[in-house]
């Protein structure tokens, strides 16, 4: 080959490399724009608001730079910490719908006939919308003549529970709730994690004459591991962002007894219109968010083995 | 299989169907609530089945009474195909951009795009709403649309689906001569159609059943979609719980529908990548 030749070549190829390049750029363009001006601007912003106070309504020349003032007033603000602590207490709805649902996955992926049919049952409160759902809890949990408190009273209780009316009963109903609603996601996925499970690792373990508790402990558990890990930092992060539930139900109430963060921020910023606090509440929400994902990275590869 | 295992089978199996039924409980108080007088609604012992059969008086009242849920029916269906064409599309041109062309900028703008997933919508909702101001985006439908429309959750799945089609099929049609437009509408997504259709599903049930982004974004009462409205027909129609269970059944038939048909599909997306809205 002589040197023109070469040249030539080397030039076909860096045009067809540009060619590339414009394409490969057309394709992602629109998404790109598009988290550029959702996502990334916004949080952009929502850093820069979080400093200042700004009511919304005076307009751009109305935002006051005040430095960390907010966030001064978030750790003494009562009714934040009652919403931190509320989305802390609502984790625990995380494990108790990860085994009720692990448990499910594991009798209906051996136990049962008619598999798909169960599938679908305990689907069906995740693929309604949580406002229809709410709203007939909201019914049911009537604390007069709501079936569940009739019920409790032909059992002899004289004074059942108000349920979500009650401050002392509505974290824990909205909970439960959640649980009921969450049970379906968790369970196809735990199924899915079941149905890759290697068959012949439960025939080795039977032949060698391991019970039903050892093999649930030693290959079933263990080998879902990577399942289980997901399942757990998803529900974490969805506990953390719930709103709908809490907006249809109770709006935080009653005292403040369900009150969480996206709620505070949601009233902070729509209802008393302090658009700077309310950010400075939402960059909370983020670490939170943020720390849980920097866990994940890191816990992957540490803590889900077999 | 022995005999014992089968027997034992069946009973586990009619245990089951007890605890479902239980677990199913709400949705059988409901669908029965909306078929009664509303004298009757909390009569007790619960009568599952109507007394006095009033045939679908309720759903009349609650689809063409004063609050008429055809409209926002109308304006949810409208708001769900739009979104879920804009992030099909999007997710997929880009999925294809940054998994089947070879571009430098293209590992560290997919970073970026990965890495906006990590921003909670919750925490950005004061600038967005701002920003929609300013705009002229907020209280429409276009705006709605825009803001569900660009999911990087539909950009990674298909992604993954683009990434698992073998290179010869796009170099030998480069060497045809096919532009990357040509190969990406001829070859390569029809390839992964079954995956595309599984996110679209997928998106349109997360889209229909999003009560947040419309609660705050929209303030007319014409452009409400379903889960306003209901909410909306909740607080007028306070103490008329048949009316009330009529339009949550009617909220929730359609996703009901769409779930039968796409049933395989949906568990295995959920199952596949494990995937949450």
């Amino acid at each position: 080959m002589d040197n023109s030749q070469q040249v030539k070549v080397k030039r076909r190829r860096s045009s067809m490399q540009t060619k590339e390049t414009i394409a490969g750029f057309i394709f992602v363009t629109p998404m790109l724009l598009g988290v550029s001006c959702m996502v990334l601007l916004p949080i952009l912003a929502a850093f820069y608001i979080s400093f200042t106070e700004w009511n919304m309504i005076s307009g751009i020349k109305g935002i006051k730079w005040i430095g960390i003032d907010n966030f001064e007033r978030l750790v003494e603000d009562k009714k934040f910490i009652r919403a931190l602590k509320n989305n802390f207490l609502f984790l625990f709805t995380v494990p108790a719908y990860m085994i009720i649902s692990l448990f499910l996955a594991i009798i209906i992926n051996r136990y049962v006939y008619a598999k798909s049919w169960f599938k679908v049952i305990y689907f069906l409160p995740y693929i309604s919308s949580v406002v229809a759902v709410a709203t007939v809890w909201r019914v049911l949990f009537h604390p007069s003549v709501g079936p569940v408190n009739q019920f409790l009273m032909t059992l002899g209780i004289d004074d059942p529970p108000k349920w979500i009316a009650d401050p002392q009963y509505a974290l824990i109903s909205v909970m439960m709730i959640s649980v009921w609603i969450s049970i379906g996601f968790n369970m196809i996925v735990y199924l899915a994690g079941l149905q890759s499970i290697p068959k012949d690792l439960y025939e080795a373990a039977e032949i060698d004459g391991a019970g039903g508790w050892y093999r649930l402990t030693r290959i079933t558990i263990p080998l879902l591991s990577p399942t289980t890990f997901f399942l757990l930092i998803t529900g974490i992060i969805y506990t953390f962002k719930v709103f709908d539930l809490i907006a249809v139900l109770t709006q935080g109430g009653p005292a403040g007894s369900t009150n969480v963060m996206v709620w505070s921020i949601y009233e902070s910023a729509f209802v008393s219109l302090e658009v700077g606090y309310a950010s400075s509440m939402a960059l909370v929400l983020f670490g939170c968010i943020l720390l849980i994902t920097i866990i994940q990275w890191i816990g992957q590869k540490k803590w889900v083995n077999y | 299989m022995r005999k014992k295992e089968v027997a034992l089978k069946g009973i586990i199996t009619v245990l089951m169907a007890v605890v479902g039924i239980l677990f199913l409980l709400p949705f059988a108080w409901m669908l029965s609530a909306s078929f009664k007088l509303e004298g009757e609604v909390f009569t007790y012992p619960i009568q599952w089945i109507p007394s006095e059969w009033i045939g679908f008086r309720n759903y009349e009242e609650v689809w063409f009474g004063k609050h008429p849920f055809y409209k926002y029916y109308w304006n949810s269906i409208k708001v769900s195909v739009a979104t879920t064409i804009l992030s099909c599309t999007v997710s997929a041109l880009a999925a294809y951009g940054f998994s089947k062309i070879n571009f430098k900028a293209s590992k560290w703008l997919f970073f970026i795009v990965l890495a906006t997933f990590m921003v909670p919508q919750q925490a950005i909702l004061v600038p967005q709403f701002i920003l929609y101001r300013m705009i002229g985006l907020f209280d429409s439908h276009p705006g709605l649309i825009l803001l569900n429309g660009f999911s990087v959750l539909g950009t990674f799945m298909l992604r993954q689906f683009f990434m698992g089609l073998p290179n010869d099929y796009i170099e030998s049609a480069k060497i045809d001569g096919a532009g990357h437009f040509r190969i990406f509408a001829k070859i390569a997504l029809p390839l992964i159609t079954p995956a595309v259709a599984t996110y679209a599903i997928l998106r349109f049930i997360w889209t229909w059943n999003d009560y947040q982004n419309p609660f705050i974004f929209l303030r007319t009462d014409a452009l409400y979609p379903i889960q306003l409205a209901m909410q909306k027909f909740t607080s007028i129609n306070g103490e008329f719980y048949s009316l009330i269970m009529a339009a949550a059944v009617s909220a929730i038939v359609p996703l009901l529908i769409l779930f039968v048909i796409g049933q395989k599909r949906v568990l295995e997306g959920i199952a596949l990548g494990g995937i949450k809205g």
